[in-house]
């Protein structure tokens, strides 16, 4: 799990300032496969004053897939980031894990609930889904 | 272009320096605010007050015999007197101290449902309201039945007078509209808009969050029933605010809230309630914020509304052609009569992406509907950038934010 976190926090040490640092965000908010259309509805929408994110969750084999989108680009480059460090994970394991790799790579300020911005919202939306699966794949 | 400021006894470089927060960096470069309409910041001179009645002089007004008590209870009704002449009221028994303007509007609505406004009845706002001015009265008004009624506004942001006659009917029992629009700046027709009310015996209060601190207000002049605003948007501290109200209006009204200080006798059975301002400050009032209210009034005072109020057109002037500048900048609210604000978007950039990046660059500007969903519904978006600007505000402060959008620009296109 954490090895991913870690490559995270690899790719951002290499970038020198913030503006760097939003570049690759923005690159990599441009790049995020986006959320099917008919997901983008106000059932799949994590309010944020500021931007919206919209989520939705697959399951296959017992391992959730994540999707998401969002208005605000610098939003979704982080929402890419989120995506990569807890898509294609067991439940158990998306429940387990501490996303320390934000604050590694200095974009706590992005994920701070005083921002509201919908990440805070996602991130707890994705264990919460997490956690209704775990108790459905024991059923 | 800064020969444009051609405004006399306005020193730029003193007043900066009397705002120490002014000068401190944001992210290792200079502190750029323009997020004015959210808040002011505070002139030394305010913080001193606050400093020193706690230093020297802390205790509860109207209560104790003894010479701290008294010297703040004189202070605090001195205060009461500088806000009186502030806004030209004819009694200072007509200026109540409350949390707020949010707090003023709360305690109006409910103050007006208790024994004025019935199920059935109408209010009229208007398309600009803060959501203070909307979901106070929805608050109260739930389950009742009242209905509130909404004056439009124009592609450029301003209310469409012609429609209120349309909108005043037997059951109108108030209008009330924010001065100045604190999304897109526009200045209302108060006046015309009072005297249409009063022809009809209606009331009409006005939301002057956003105004004090531009332009003159003169609550006898406007002839308004009552007037709000907050003192920490006019370099005041935070959680003190005014509600002025006329004399017949507040002696009609039933008070807010119950407790210390509002009543004239108590018993189990009845209790006589105060005498004006009085019955509408029950409990501890925030005695230190209204002293220094006064302050913050007296040193607005000393520079002059009206050298504000030119000095600050003239910053609208040139931040509204310098960012017209960059062609895909669109200006949301273009109001002939406008305060020192402008709300924006850059093409199809997010009013968050903008944000984060100017922030990063030093930059205090506001994004998002600022309380003002309705508004945006309106002008079919679901946010902006808007930097407001105070008087503190320099010419070159407006070419670093051009500069920064410049480089969202770069960043995003």
């Amino acid at each position: 799990m954490n090895e991913i976190q870690e490559q995270i926090i690899e790719e951002f040490s290499l970038l020198e300032d913030w503006i760097d640092k939003y570049n690759y965000l923005i690159e990599l908010g441009k790049e995020l496969p986006q959320i099917a259309e008919k997901y983008k509805t106000d059932e799949y929408l994590i309010r944020g004053c500021q931007s919206k994110v919209w989520l939705n969750v697959e399951e296959k084999d017992g391992r959730l897939h994540f999707t998401a989108d969002s208005d605000a680009i610098i939003t979704k480059g982080i929402i890419s980031l989120l995506i990569k460090a807890l898509t294609g994970r067991t439940p158990d394991e998306i429940i387990n894990t501490e996303l320390y790799f934000i604050d590694k790579i200095g974009l706590k300020e992005n994920l701070s609930p005083t921002r509201s911005n919908g990440l805070v919202s996602m991130v707890k939306q994705m264990k919460l889904y997490a956690i209704a699966y775990r108790e459905k794949l024991k059923s | 272009m800064a020969l444009i400021l051609k405004c006399m006894n306005f020193d730029i470089n003193k007043i900066r320096a009397d705002f120490p927060i002014l000068s401190r960096k944001v992210n290792n470069l200079p502190l750029v605010y323009f997020d004015n309409g959210a808040t002011t910041q505070k002139p030394q001179a305010v913080i001193d007050k606050i400093v020193e009645i706690y230093t020297k002089y802390n205790s509860n007004i109207h209560r104790g015999v003894h010479y701290l008590s008294n010297y703040t209870s004189e202070a605090y009704e001195n205060s009461r007197k500088v806000v009186q002449s502030f806004i030209n009221a004819k009694y200072s028994h007509e200026v109540v101290f409350t949390s707020g303007a949010t707090g003023s509007i709360n305690s109006i609505a409910n103050s007006m449902c208790q024994n004025y406004i019935k199920p059935d009845d109408e209010i009229i706002i208007s398309e600009l309201e803060h959501h203070s001015n909307i979901v106070s009265w929805q608050v109260q008004f739930s389950g009742k039945g009242v209905n509130l009624k909404v004056l439009p506004v124009n592609d450029f942001g301003e209310l469409m007078l012609e429609k209120l006659p349309e909108l005043i009917s037997e059951k109108t029992k108030l209008i009330s509209i924010t001065h100045v629009s604190n999304t897109l700046g526009t200045i209302n027709p108060i006046k015309e808009i009072i005297a249409i009310a009063h022809q009809h015996n209606i009331p009409v209060l006005i939301d002057g969050a956003q105004a004090v601190q531009h332009t003159k207000v003169d609550v006898q002049d406007l002839d308004c029933d009552f007037y709000v605003f907050s003192g920490h948007k006019i370099y005041a501290p935070t959680g003190i605010g005014v509600l002025y109200g006329k004399e017949k209006w507040l002696d009609k009204l039933p008070p807010y809230q119950g407790g210390g200080d509002m009543i004239t006798s108590v018993s189990f059975e009845k209790t006589i309630f105060n005498r004006l301002p009085f019955k509408f400050e029950a409990g501890t009032t925030n005695y230190v914020g209204a002293i220094a209210l006064a302050t913050a009034i007296e040193y607005v005072q000393n520079i002059g509304i009206e050298n504000i109020e030119t000095y600050e057109k003239q910053l609208l002037e040139y931040a509204t052609q310098k960012l017209s500048s960059i062609p895909e900048l669109i200006i949301y609210g273009k109001a002939k009569n406008k305060a020192s604000m402008i709300s924006f978007l850059i093409d199809t950039i997010h009013h968050y992406d903008t944000g984060m990046i100017l922030d990063k660059l030093g930059i205090a500007v506001r994004t998002g509907s600022h309380c003002t969903e309705p508004l945006m519904k309106r002008l079919g978006i679901d946010g902006t950038v808007r930097a407001s600007m105070a008087f503190y505000n320099t010419i070159e402060e407006i070419d670093i934010l051009y500069n920064g959008l410049e480089r969202v620009k770069k960043m995003f296109f």
